[in-house]
């Protein structure tokens, strides 16, 4: 009789309820001003990391001297059609101190961060799902032990512990993405149990124990797509802590190496040259700071628009 | 309330067992041979021995963990690689700087970010209220040592001779020293007894030095040095703040109660800052307590860039160095610290709202 009960919730209906329920979220992500313009950004910096060989006029580790003539190291930016001189080399962001363009270097930045945005969010979700789903699911001192670990680690501010984590690991940007999907585990393993948790005991979860569901089957198919919604809110928001704190980490010498074009390393290399170079520094940070930005702008509305209490408004 | 205290730090127990039990584990990781780790490739055969045993590192990894929360908790973090000097007299020497320039940087953020929330949250979707936002999301994503950097390049080099110039490194100008207070009074004190460091602590925070000694222009010569700084410092707490005070402002001029003020008539600054602002304050309370550790982080980027000699800087250098000790000292202190300031945070409920009864 289940079965027969189960399989006559057909094809056509569930159809209409996810499609439904997608299209209203969709909606209401529409309807979220800060949602629009983060993700506006967002696109327009995965079409730039996508199209960097396009993009950018050099390869971004290419050194200049001997291919262009009287091409210096630092030199300030030039465009021809804004008044700089024609017999000059073009270089939108001009030249770094390995006489490399800084704007084709700019534009490969992208690429990195982005990836370092999403490999260390998607470390951290898939473990702290785990952790998270066991601690809630299983209770008792299961629970007690994943999340007193989960509360240690929170302890810490989460850029000096993956410091630390850094220091024993050794220098580099395996180490560093590593450290930065550690450090952000705990935030994902709570918000996984506290959804868990609120959907243990529900209805639709007795019914499905009742209908003799397997235990893991239960915990993937019927509580844990409730996670998704707070998740994707948090990942969106732990992404762009993540590009930061790497950027810090490599700022510091501890994360990406030179010559990798990557943001943070850019800007620490060429940080002491601050006073004669200023657009080697401004322009890498600008770089991050819009990246992170568009990450919590699209954060902010994702959450506004998942969140129930403002369906209506 | 005092009941609650108590129950409070016993809780704070259980994780501070865990910080230390995570930076044993990290000490214990540390790839190679420990001895050479934390003494330095250079140490030879019978110093790694004298050390192995010193350390009980030839015992079983239980007894280990004994002796390292025994040396750890008695405050003693052995002695620095690079400096021969220990780590705790180290610490003690550098943690007043970055005390002075967190509290700055907090006191700062506070000043700034609660009346942009409150502002914005009573002008919701005005030009300003909009103004507010842009600026806190801008600030919230902002890299701390790039908007040091731009910091240092404007206040020092392109407003360099006018009235607004800063100096864009140091504590302290050159040729200017601040002089204890304690000598200023000519106390009388031996040098290397806890009254002495506690002393020492206080002096090496200049302005509370300089206010107590009434030594004006050393005061103006700190406040200078420490004005870039403190603001780069403060650009995501004060972001978080403000954010943070508008939606609670907000939540709370929702409130039933807020329409009966109203509606006896009283004045709306009265109606904003006696009913609205205390009932809102709760969260932005916490949050704040939560802004300690950016500010500890931060710190580790703002005193590299401004050449602070602070525990973040030390730290900075410390791991460059591969200086162990100080690293696992520092690691273990500030996430203490960390963990102290939020429990100073619940403990301060009470006295923002009533209602809660902690016992």
């Amino acid at each position: 009789m289940a079965a027969i009960t189960d399989s006559s919730s057909d094809q056509s209906t569930k159809d209409y309820r996810a499609n439904s329920l997608f299209r209203l979220t969709l909606r209401r992500v529409f309807r979220q001003r800060s949602a629009i313009i983060g993700g506006t950004i967002l696109l327009f910096l995965v079409f730039v990391a996508i199209f960097a060989p396009v993009l950018a006029p050099f390869d971004p580790d290419f050194v200049l001297i001997g291919h262009e003539e009287g091409i210096k190291r630092r030199t300030d930016p030039c465009i021809h059609i804004l008044g700089c001189p024609e017999d000059q080399p073009q270089h939108i962001l001009g030249t770094d101190g390995n006489v490399r363009d800084e704007f084709s270097r700019v534009i490969f930045g992208t690429r990195v961060s982005l990836f370092i945005g999403f490999t260390t969010v998607g470390f951290a979700i898939i473990i702290g799902t785990l952790l998270g789903a066991l601690g809630g699911f299983l209770g008792g001192w299961v629970d007690n032990l994943i999340m007193r670990f989960m509360d240690v680690l929170l302890a810490f501010p989460s850029l000096l512990l993956a410091i630390a984590i850094v220091s024993v690991l050794g220098h580099g940007l395996q180490n560093a993405l590593l450290a930065i999907a550690i450090v952000s585990i705990p935030i994902y393993a709570r918000v996984v149990r506290g959804s868990v948790l609120s959907v243990k005991e529900q209805e639709y979860v007795s019914a499905s124990k009742a209908l003799g569901g397997n235990s893991w089957h239960i915990l993937f198919k019927r509580i844990l797509p409730n996670s998704v919604p707070p998740l994707i809110v948090q990942g969106t928001l732990g992404i762009a802590t993540a590009i930061l704190d790497a950027a810090a980490l490599s700022f510091l010498g501890l994360g990406a190496q030179p010559p990798m074009a990557e943001w943070g390393t850019m800007l620490g290399s060429e940080r002491n040259q601050v006073f004669t170079a200023p657009h080697l520094v401004f322009f890498p940070g600008l770089a991050i700071m819009i990246t992170v930005l568009a990450f919590n702008l699209l954060g902010d509305g994702l959450r506004d628009a998942f969140d129930p209490r403002l369906a209506n408004k | 309330m005092t009941q609650y205290a108590i129950r409070r730090i016993l809780y704070s127990i259980p994780v501070i067992f865990g910080i230390l039990l995570v930076t044993f584990v990290m000490a214990r990781s540390i790839p190679g041979d420990p001895c050479k780790a934390m003494l330095g490739e250079k140490a030879s055969a019978e110093v790694c021995e004298r050390f192995t045993r010193e350390q009980g590192l030839d015992k079983p990894i239980s007894t280990q963990f004994g002796i390292y929360m025994k040396n750890m908790l008695s405050g003693d973090f052995g002695d620095s690689i690079r400096y021969s000097r220990p780590v705790t007299k180290i610490l003690l020497e550098r943690l007043p700087t970055t005390i002075e320039l967190g509290l700055v940087a907090l006191f700062f953020a506070i000043l700034v970010g609660i009346p942009a929330g409150i502002i914005s949250a009573i002008r919701r979707n005005s030009a300003t209220d909009v103004a507010v936002m842009v600026a806190a999301n801008t600030g919230v994503s902002m890299p701390v040592y790039w908007l040091g950097l731009m910091l240092a390049y404007l206040f020092a080099l392109v407003l360099k001779d006018t009235p607004f110039s800063l100096p864009p490194s140091g504590r302290i100008s050159a040729g200017v020293s601040a002089i204890p207070f304690y000598e200023v009074f000519q106390w009388e004190v031996v040098e290397g007894t806890f009254k002495y460091t506690l002393l020492e602590f206080f002096a090496n925070m200049y302005i509370p030095n300089s206010i107590i000694s009434g030594d004006w222009e050393v005061l103006k010569d700190v406040v200078k040095h420490l004005l870039l700084p403190s603001i780069a410092l403060s650009t995501i707490p004060l972001a978080i703040i403000a954010r943070m005070t508008r939606s609670s402002m907000l939540e709370v001029l929702r409130q039933d109660y807020i329409r009966t003020a109203r509606a006896k008539g009283l004045i709306e600054r009265l109606v904003v800052m006696k009913h609205a602002l205390r009932n809102a304050l709760l969260p932005v309370v916490t949050i704040i307590g939560l802004q300690v550790g950016t500010l500890f982080a931060g710190a580790v980027l703002t005193e590299t860039i401004f050449g602070f000699a602070g525990v973040g800087r030390m730290l900075f250098e410390a791991i460059t160095a591969r200086d162990f000790p100080i690293v696992q000292a520092f690691t273990v202190v500030i996430a203490i610290g960390y963990v102290g300031a939020n429990l100073l945070v619940d403990l301060s409920y009470t006295l923002i709202d009533p209602r809660i009864r902690l016992d």
